[in-house]
């Protein structure tokens, strides 16, 4: 498994006649199998540290790398099929596709990366079983609640067995007891699944379970607080 | 995910708004088909009255049609008999070919002197059973009753004059025409006939012709040597002919009698050879083959052929006026629904924006997006094309079991009002693929924009 790298990585957003930086000089390695929060207050430049690893967004100067590679040179379909192969997401807001059910909101990423169908079938039904949902493959996602629609977006995340998992605020949306249960799972599939997991988040508890914590301040990395070896 | 499937069920997900899509492509559908229908079933019902009346081609002698119309003695063909013998017996032709008859168009005037009126007529002779044959031709199985020709059964000497010849020649009371008014009074200081002329008459009038009160008139022309002949016919019948212009004019005939009256004791000749075939798509291939004849066969007189289409320049007029009134309801039809499909598919990448940024974070290429959005336009368009064909396939059926009728240009008795669907593989594979094509380019431009969106912006949309 190889760490994710920021290296002097600048991002500036335009705002009508306002240039507002974002993330200004950032170094950083992520390890690999680690749990890692990026914390810090709003406006900080976390998400869009986050968009540049999930390489969602492109950084005005500097390089990513992700799993080896440096992204920066990769055409739009590339970098569709590289996030397809190495990266998991899960959002705030859950973002599963409402016409579809768990099941197939979970083999979703699968069928972009090809993966054949009976192992589709038996990745779905393990994850969906790890995340306690197997009994609702059926039902979509309007017929769950908030914390069992996030364990839906976890299994998807997991299911094309990325190099990491990107959470944004995965908890912002839940309440306190369901949030909790779900950064226990996310901690507990983290270790059984030897992946990654990088979130965004200024909740404490999320902040306590880390294995590495990245400060971020103005847009750029105030510390990296290293708690813990890597699993592997 | 399959695209379809995905396509399908985001459809479904704003089921209103997609049936209210799909009720606009219905109704275009249908009314594109249902006018294509009944334009359809107007050139069919015009080109089987020219059939009838004119057969597909004829042949005639060269520029008969632009400059001998009113000289048919320096136009006949002195030889049709074998013009008519070579072409029925033709190896090529005689399979396609249901009527080959000759015919004899003349000029004179008819007169009904004992009323001391006259007036310029056509004179048309013609073969009374081919005729007959010619008007059972309904290659497109169009709901008309056969009706023989007036002239059938009649003796040589009979003729049958359009209501308009009627009307003037005061032949309305013993003819049966409805709405014509009688003279106040019977003029008798006319002219009287001219005794050369009564004695031509009274030589020309068969053994046959008898009966007191019987109309009625003498018709004079001038015959090949240019001294005026003139035959007593007796009237049988006062028929419509549908156009003014013609009925004004028109006097049928035996071909023998119009012959006589023309060619005297000469040898007979006709202005036309008639021929029908079995199916008006014969016309090229009956065409090129009696081409080959003229020019080898044939080549002893000077011989050209004309289909119906030239002859009766309407028949062209109307089909291209019912084209130009279709293409021009078809782009308006396909007009509305591009921008209904158009807003449709705009609004649901409006909704589905944050939808369209977790896809793409998740790997979906633009190209997919794209694909996903189109396929939902095409299955609009799809559905709303079989639903709009099935409908239309109703409603026609429905129209054409109504018993409606309706009067189609030229013609006198009230038509079964149909519309032609059922059948028309072309128009309603054409209704369909255009406005699945429309459904589709439609979709393009918002698919593309979603195509396009920025991942971040995307996944930020509230």
């Amino acid at each position: 498994m190889q760490p994710v790298v920021l290296s002097r990585v600048s991002k500036t957003y335009h705002l009508d006649a306002v240039d507002v930086p974002a993330l200004v000089d950032v170094d950083l390695e992520i390890r690999p199998n680690c749990f890692t929060v990026i914390s810090g207050p709003s406006g900080s430049g976390k998400s869009t540290l986050l968009n540049m690893i999930g390489c969602i967004d492109q950084p005005d100067r500097g390089e990513v790398f992700v799993a080896g590679q440096t992204v920066r040179k990769l055409s739009d379909d590339a970098l569709s099929d590289f996030r397809a192969r190495h990266i998991g997401f899960i959002f705030q807001n859950f973002n599963l596709l409402p016409v579809l059910t768990v099941f197939e909101n979970v083999e979703y990423p699968m069928l972009l990366s090809r993966v054949p169908r009976s192992e589709r079938r038996r990745r779905v039904q393990s994850l969906l079983e790890a995340v306690g949902l197997a009994d609702r493959a059926r039902h979509t996602p309007g017929q769950l609640s908030g914390g069992q629609r996030q364990r839906v977006a976890i299994a998807r995340a997991l299911a094309p067995e990325p190099s990491f998992v990107l959470a944004d605020e995965p908890t912002a949306n839940l309440d306190t007891q369901t949030g909790a249960a779900i950064i226990e799972l996310m901690r507990r599939m983290q270790r059984e699944r030897q992946v990654s997991f990088i979130f965004s988040s200024h909740d404490p508890k999320v902040l306590a379970a880390a294995d590495d914590a990245v400060m971020i301040r103005d847009g750029r990395i105030e510390r990296v607080e290293r708690r813990s070896e890597a699993t592997a | 995910m399959r695209t379809l499937l995905l396509a399908l069920r985001n459809l479904l997900r704003n089921g209103r708004r997609s049936l209210m899509t799909l009720l606009a492509m219905v109704i275009g559908a249908v009314t594109i088909l249902l006018f294509g229908g009944y334009s359809r079933n107007i050139t069919y019902g015009l080109q089987t009255g020219y059939v009838h009346r004119s057969g597909h081609l004829q042949i005639q002698h060269k520029d008969y049609f632009l400059y001998g119309t009113g000289n048919p003695a320096a136009f006949g063909i002195a030889h049709y008999l074998r013009v008519i013998e070579v072409v029925s017996r033709d190896p090529v032709l005689a399979p396609m070919l249901r009527v080959v008859t000759p015919t004899l168009s003349l000029g004179g005037i008819a007169g009904n002197f004992a009323a001391s009126v006259s007036r310029t007529v056509v004179g048309t002779g013609v073969v009374v059973e081919s005729q007959n044959r010619m008007l059972q031709w309904n290659d497109y199985h169009l709901p008309f009753e056969f009706r023989p020709a007036a002239l059938s059964g009649t003796p040589q000497d009979a003729v049958v004059v359009g209501t308009g010849v009627a009307r003037v020649l005061q032949l309305c009371e013993s003819l049966a025409v409805a709405n014509c008014r009688q003279p106040v009074t019977a003029r008798s200081d006319g002219p009287q006939m001219p005794p050369d002329i009564a004695a031509l008459a009274s030589d020309a009038k068969p053994a046959s012709a008898t009966g007191a009160g019987e109309p009625r008139i003498e018709l004079l022309a001038a015959n090949v040597h240019g001294a005026p002949n003139v035959a007593s016919l007796r009237v049988v019948k006062a028929v419509n002919q549908g156009f003014k212009e013609f009925d004004d004019i028109y006097v049928g005939m035996h071909l023998a009698q119009a012959q006589r009256l023309l060619y005297g004791t000469d040898p007979p000749q006709a202005t036309a050879v008639i021929l029908q075939l079995a199916h008006t798509s014969q016309i090229p291939a009956a065409r090129a083959r009696l081409q080959d004849l003229l020019a080898t066969t044939l080549k002893d007189e000077p011989l050209e052929i004309q289909d119906f289409e030239t002859l009766n320049p309407f028949y062209g007029q109307a089909i291209n006026m019912f084209a130009a009134i279709f293409g021009f309801m078809a782009l308006l039809i396909g007009a509305i629904v591009l921008f209904t499909v158009g807003n449709t598919m705009s609004m649901a990448v409006v909704e589905r924006t944050t939808e369209i940024g977790t896809l793409r974070a998740v790997g979906l290429r633009r190209s997919g997006v794209r694909r996903l959005f189109v396929c939902e336009g095409a299955l609009l368009g799809l559905i709303g094309a079989l639903l709009g064909v099935a409908l239309a396939l109703g409603v026609a059926w429905l129209v054409n079991h109504s018993g409606l009728t309706w009067l189609p240009p030229g013609q006198v008795d009230p038509t079964p009002l149909t519309v032609r669907v059922w059948g028309e593989t072309r128009l309603i594979v054409g209704a369909a693929a255009g406005l699945l094509f429309v459904a589709v380019l439609s979709a393009w431009w918002p698919a593309r924009r979603a195509a396009r969106m920025n991942i971040v912006d995307a996944l930020r949309h509230v």
